[in-house]
């Protein structure tokens, strides 16, 4: 076996805490450094939306595409059948025909909704 | 082989002989912390100036090469620039979201970046699930991109998030079937694991086709992913200025920036990892000598240039392909990558269970 644990350190949750506060100490040290060098001006024709000249009309936070929705919920479902797939692909070997035949009608099922999405024209951009 | 938990051992011993455990823990985690940050930082910095020289050899020019001996110490000089430019204050803007927004992204790719298998021992984060956990940090990037869209409240910014949005969940299904047909022939999903299974053969050997089709998927989802290439609508200059992070000013828009190359490190280490044994050296059954020699190169040097090399493919697919339409972007993931996908999972499990070969 090679040797993995870095400085004997076993807690991977600990070791992924401090690289998440690594990356949050990333963004607040650049920021701070940015905020202490950079020039400060104020001027509220600056603060505008950026447009092509003209000022923007009507609200930018407001209704967008369907499609984009569609897309999403399609994800969810293929993406959560993905995750439960993976912890059969590590003991793949182990469960042997058992567990190839129940995955099987799990794949079918997935396959199956992608047909169904099809057919229903789902994955088509209008 | 040479192995770096001998240095760290010896770090970690030293630590002891004078602090208590607790204390030397924390020390420990401030080193990792600390040498963390300078590697990201600098393999971004040298990411920025990599592709413009390619770019630029792509296009039959010289690139960078006024700032230090051949233009090396430009990307340096940018970053001072970056840091000094004003950060303007907009009006009308969701002011927390929009700070939020380059800390998400930043944190999902440095937690992606503390997984990969830097060298023999030199591996930071080792959960049993790793590469899972890879796939799911990383995918917490795309939540910045649509704050960071929707807060800035303008129209250019809102299509380039939503865009973007699509395209990343769309083509992370491909990322997650390619690398759940490695974790088949690999039996594991720890990352250490993973690269120990390739010590006698890399798995795009090992795995005959499915491998090599897995291996193609991979890396044209990871370009999408990166919102690199000819899947860059999210930021089409030509159609939405700058995209999602048309608003953002000075460091703020080097935090996207940033992320984007150390993205694309990633996503290259990552098929690194999966198909080109992480920092395994290139072994060949049976040729003794020419094995013996292999291990002389440093763990290190393999996983960086394998990455690097990876890397200089992306880059050219982004000079050599034009941009794609959000239609065909989709149809070719939901309509194509998609169903490969699906069938090369069945065929990587033929081959395994029933031991079929060609």
């Amino acid at each position: 076996m090679i040797a993995l644990d870095i400085f004997g350190i076993t807690n991977n949750g600990l070791l992924a805490i401090t690289a998440l506060l690594t990356g949050f100490a990333l963004v607040a040290l650049a920021m701070w450094i940015a905020k202490l060098i950079s020039p400060r001006s104020f001027n509220p024709q600056k603060g505008e939306a950026y447009e092509c000249g003209i000022p923007t009309r009507g609200k930018s936070m407001s209704q967008f595409k369907v499609g984009y929705y569609l897309f999403a919920i399609l994800f969810l479902m293929f993406d959560v059948e993905t995750v439960f797939l993976y912890p059969w692909a590590v003991r793949m070997r182990e469960l042997g025909a058992d567990g190839l035949i129940s995955i099987a009608v799990f794949f079918g099922v997935l396959v199956l909704g992608l047909v169904y999405a099809w057919r229903k024209g789902a994955l088509e951009w209008k | 082989m040479q192995d770096f938990s001998t240095i760290t051992d010896a770090i970690h011993s030293f630590l002891l002989s004078f602090l208590p455990g607790w204390l030397t823990t924390t020390v420990e985690c401030v080193l990792i912390g600390v040498g963390l940050l300078l590697v990201y930082a600098l393999l971004a910095l040298f990411y920025i100036y990599y592709e413009r020289k390619v770019c630029a050899a792509f296009q039959c020019r010289i690139g960078p090469n006024r700032v230090g001996p051949w233009g090396l110490l430009q990307s340096f000089a940018d970053m001072f620039k970056i840091l000094i430019k004003e950060l303007i204050h907009l009006n009308h803007i969701d002011k927390f979201l929009f700070a939020l927004a380059p800390y998400l992204v930043i944190i999902a790719s440095m937690l992606a970046f503390a997984v990969l298998p830097w060298g023999n021992g030199l591996q930071i984060i080792d959960f049993n699930i790793g590469i899972f956990f890879l796939v799911a940090v990383s995918s917490i990037g795309v939540l910045g991109i649509l704050l960071a869209g929707w807060s800035s409240n303008n129209k250019f910014t809102l299509i380039g998030a939503l865009r973007s949005g699509a395209q990343m969940v769309s083509y992370e299904l491909s990322i997650g079937l390619s690398v759940l047909t490695m974790v088949c022939l690999a039996g594991t999903m720890s990352v250490g694991g993973i690269v120990e299974e390739q010590s006698d053969l890399w798995f795009i050997f090992k795995g005959h086709i499915p491998a090599l089709i897995a291996f193609v998927i991979y890396m044209i989802a990871g370009t999408a992913e990166t919102n690199r290439g000819p899947f860059d609508l999210p930021e089409a200059e030509s159609e939405l200025t700058a995209g999602y992070h048309t608003e953002y000013s000075g460091i703020h828009f080097g935090f996207f920036y940033l992320a984007e190359y150390l993205n694309l490190f990633i996503v290259a280490g990552v098929a690194s990892l999966l198909f080109l044994g992480g920092w395994m050296p290139l072994h060949i059954p049976g040729w003794d000598t020419f094995n013996h020699i292999m291990d002389y190169i440093p763990s290190v040097v393999w996983f960086i240039g394998k990455a690097i090399v990876l890397s200089f493919v992306i880059i050219w697919f982004k000079w050599t392909f034009p941009r794609l339409r959000i239609d065909q972007l989709l149809s070719l993931e939901w309509k194509y990558l998609l169903p490969i996908n699906l069938f090369n999972l069945v065929l990587m499990v033929c081959i395994i269970v029933f031991g079929w070969h060609f």
